[in-house]
């Protein structure tokens, strides 16, 4: 049954076929990319568009997943002219009529990310590759947003990122065909530490846990820039894994550690547990150093402080948006109610900031088309790079051409103490304007990338 | 042919022919019909069924043959996958030193590992191997965070440096994996009628190496290497007591699939330059399990099938959602539709992995040598055998 006749001639041939398997795929390279009639990556043929939403439907964000999904469809449906149309009629621009995009009727797919880059690269490319997706959206974790990111500029594609808060994603990865609405860790450093010293006093000594990666890292870099410039110490930082559910063994060094301060750079479902933990570990009701124990989470969202329950109360953050935005601050915040209207009419509940934004990227994705007239991706880009706009629930915001990402206004929280329903759990403190927010292109957080140039694809 | 039996060039042939017309067979529905969703012949997948047919392929030297069930071979996969993209980020855009680089790293790290775990056998066995991969695993996530990257995945940049050819960079864009010049990425659109067929480069090149990873699998199945390590899988003691020293053989086997797995990463990496610590999760290691024992432990074309099978289920499926689901069933009355719906929904989407583990208990409970004894008993119904005539299934690895 064994046959090892290695002959000259049976080594010549097999060479030979290898080297005629080796050569096959030059067959295919005169017409690579052969979608000529289009002049870019899955130009939409007929009457419909189709766009990708890959967003986390298991993992530690899958909340929030959850509900960018929501956004979506309700976004979808407005731009077909279905349901009351939501923030178009309070959007600056007056481009989309309820017709699709450019006449084209809106479709979409959907994936899976599972908070994790492999396998969100992995549904983007199906998106593209079997669906013919025009533009991908969505992503919580900063980690699947900077590649997928990545993959859509290979593509020739328009991604419009959704949750994703790392300064990497607009600085040291940004891409020329990625764009960020929502605000970054530098915006909310900003933000964060005026309230936090008119509340904690100059000499503080902090303690981080920080979710091991990109965002974790951009958090924690920018909360110890900004705290340490106002007379903070950081005693130390500890780098805790996405996803660990059980963070009492990273929490019980906290007590011990001489800090009076402990800053959770955790989202989603991991500062939830972590924020849990914490309390229940009697960090909030401890004395350390002479001054009450304090506990700030940079980044908040309603969905997170649905989920920590009473725990959140008494705490300090930051948000991109919140639905009671336009109700407490006023008429500059316009779209807010709108938004919030269509969204607790068709789900029963009033939408958390991840929706928001991905509500608002899929709109100005529209509307860019729309003013460009083309799906062409570097029309997109061009139409939205220096793009000023109001009406969309943040107030008056701008597209910085030089990074692809959005300014405007950032709004500081608190988890209320006394709520009054399940929904009201976080108190708006301090609304920091955009002027305050926004920081120079040359900021050294944000160096080591540069956009390239707009890639169309095909 | 090429020192195949004539059983054996068949079996060859057909695989390869196969694979060749991959973009063909997977895709039998028109693109506008809603069938079209079952279609598999999109790049993407298509590499997938190859580079972890490869993967499964070279497990499957290991566990068929000697019986040494591996928990850890993901970890190989794992650092194939990042000495891959380190080739890109150094060195050079071109696939090919990519995937030796990943091939030889995956080797070395399989003989330190393999000189270590194969002291013992059995569960001991597995055990180590599950331990070191999730070492290998953590190491990646955290401790190892400025060559792997940690959770956000090792990936390429515009300064990295590209010895060789950095300057391919210079419209500001990403350079994009190639074979000497041909773009991994590159694709021909066929059209016949309502069907549409792409032709990968890519894939091709997979496709290259899956059937080159076939052809020294059935060598080594058929040589007295591969009869070594049945002996070892039969009865390793009575080898040991006859004066014969095993290890070596198992070590060479361990060796050979640890470098079949680095080959599947850093053809992963070649097709999507970015690599990911979850690679290496116990997850994986499980997975490449399944695909074995899914589609036929210890036969040749069986790993393949297995893997292509758990990969299908798995971007197929997952993407099937309600709203489809509401499609399929608009035929039948509101109350009906709906429960039906509510009957498969848990099976579909992100439930998938359920339907992968009905599906492979049904294998195992009625088809304990997996897929390929499926074929076998369809196989000799057609050959009209009688009933009380015992279907012979060979030890599938014979």
């Amino acid at each position: 049954m064994t046959r090892s006749n290695f002959t000259r001639r049976g080594l010549l041939r097999t060479g030979a076929a290898t080297g005629a398997g080796l050569a096959l795929p030059t067959i295919f390279t005169g017409s690579a990319w052969s979608a000529a009639h289009s002049g870019y990556t899955n130009a939409p043929e007929g009457g419909t568009v189709t766009l990708g939403f890959n967003v986390p439907q298991t993992g530690a964000y899958a909340d929030e997943g959850a509900d960018e999904l929501r956004a979506f469809q309700l976004a979808v449906e407005h731009l077909n002219g279905e349901g009351d149309g939501g923030m178009l009629q309070t959007f600056s621009e007056k481009n989309l009529d309820g017709t699709g995009i450019l006449g084209k009727k809106v479709e979409f797919v959907t994936g899976d990310t599972a908070t994790n880059t492999d396998t969100a690269r992995s549904s983007a490319r199906s998106m593209i590759e079997k669906d013919g997706v025009i533009m991908i959206s969505g992503g919580s974790s900063s980690g699947v947003a900077v590649g997928v990111q990545a993959l859509c500029q290979e593509a020739g594609l328009i991604f419009m990122a959704g949750l994703t808060h790392s300064n990497d994603t607009t600085g040291k990865d940004r891409r020329a065909n990625g764009f960020r609405h929502f605000f970054n860790t530098e915006m909310s450093g900003r933000a964060l530490a005026p309230i936090l010293e008119a509340n904690y006093g100059k000499d503080r000594k902090a303690y981080h846990l920080t979710a091991d990666y990109t965002w974790g890292w951009s958090q924690e870099k920018s909360m110890r820039t900004y705290t340490e410039a106002m007379g903070w110490e950081t005693v130390n930082t500890v780098l805790t894994p996405v996803g660990a559910g059980d963070f009492s063994s990273y929490i019980t060094p906290v007590a011990q550690s001489g800090a009076d301060v402990l800053i959770l750079n955790h989202y989603g479902g991991d500062m939830v547990n972590s924020l849990t933990q914490a309390v229940q570990f009697g960090l909030k009701d401890m004395q350390a150093n002479g001054k009450d124990f304090t506990i700030v989470v940079p980044l908040y969202s309603e969905l997170m402080a649905r989920g920590a329950g009473a725990n959140i109360k008494g705490i300090f953050g930051s948000q991109n948006w919140d639905w009671k935005l336009e109700n407490e601050k006023g008429d500059r915040y316009k779209g807010t109610n709108a938004f919030v209207q269509s969204f607790g009419t068709k789900y029963g509940f009033p939408p958390s900031q991840a929706a928001q934004t991905c509500y608002v990227q899929a709109l100005l994705y529209a509307d860019a088309v729309t003013r460009g007239k083309s799906f062409n991706p570097c029309s997109v880009a061009e139409a939205l790079e220096g793009f000023e706009f109001d009406g969309m629930g943040n107030g008056p915001t701008l597209y910085r051409a030089d990074d692809h990402q959005c300014f405007k206004d950032v709004v500081v929280v608190k988890g209320k103490e006394e709520p009054e329903n399940e929904f009201d759990l976080v108190e708006i403190v301090d609304i920091t304007p955009r002027d305050t927010a926004t920081y120079p292109v040359d900021h050294p957080d944000f160096q080591g990338g540069s956009l390239g140039t707009c890639n169309p694809g095909a | 042919m090429l020192g195949l039996t004539k059983r054996d060039t068949a079996l060859f042939a057909i695989v390869v022919a196969m694979v060749v017309f991959a973009p063909f067979i997977l895709n039998p529905f028109p693109a506008a019909s809603p069938m079209a969703q079952f279609n598999a012949g999109y790049p993407d997948l298509m590499q997938r069924f190859l580079i972890f047919g490869i993967f499964a392929i070279g497990f499957n030297i290991l566990f068929g043959l000697t019986g040494y069930l591996s928990f850890g071979h993901a970890a190989f996969l794992g650092t194939g996958s990042y000495a891959g993209v380190w080739m890109f980020k150094l060195l050079s855009m071109n696939v090919l030193p990519a995937i030796v680089i990943a091939v030889v790293v995956a080797g070395l790290f399989s003989v330190l590992i393999g000189y270590i775990s194969l002291r013992r056998s059995g569960i001991y066995f597995s055990i180590l191997t599950l331990a070191f991969a999730q070492m290998s695993y953590a190491l990646a996530y955290s401790v190892l965070t400025p060559i792997t990257n940690g959770e956000t995945g090792l990936q390429l940049s515009l300064n990295d440096p590209r010895i060789l050819d950095g300057a391919a960079a210079a419209d500001g864009s990403l350079p994009v994996p190639n074979f000497f010049g041909i773009e991994m990425r590159s694709s021909t659109e066929l059209y016949f009628g309502g069907w549409e067929f792409t032709l990968n480069a890519g894939y091709y090149l997979c496709a290259v190496f899956m059937i080159a990873a076939f052809y020294v699998s059935i060598r080594i199945f058929r040589s007295p290497f591969g009869m070594m390590l049945r002996a070892v899988k039969s009865n390793q003691q009575r080898m040991n007591y006859t004066g014969l020293n095993s290890r070596p053989y198992t070590l060479a086997a361990f060796v050979i699939s640890g470098m079949f797995a680095g080959l599947a990463g850093g053809l992963l990496v070649a097709m999507d330059p970015l690599a990911g610590a979850e690679r290496m999760q116990w997850t994986r290691s499980g997975e490449v399990v399944l695909m074995t024992i899914l589609g036929g432990m210890g036969t040749l074309i069986g790993p393949v099938l297995g893997a292509g099978l758990i990969k299908y289920l798995e971007n197929i499926l997952s993407k099937i959602n309600d709203s489809i689901l509401h499609q399929w069933f608009s035929l039948f009355p509101d109350g009906l539709s709906d429960f039906l719906v509510f009957i498969v929904h848990p099976f579909i989407g992100k439930g998938w992995n359920l339907t992968l583990g009905l599906v492979f208990m049904l294998v195992v409970i009625f088809l304990p040598g997996g897929l390929v004894q499926g074929g076998q008993k369809i196989a000799a119904l057609f050959r009209r055998r009688k009933p009380d005539q015992p279907v012979s299934v060979k030890h599938p690895a014979e």
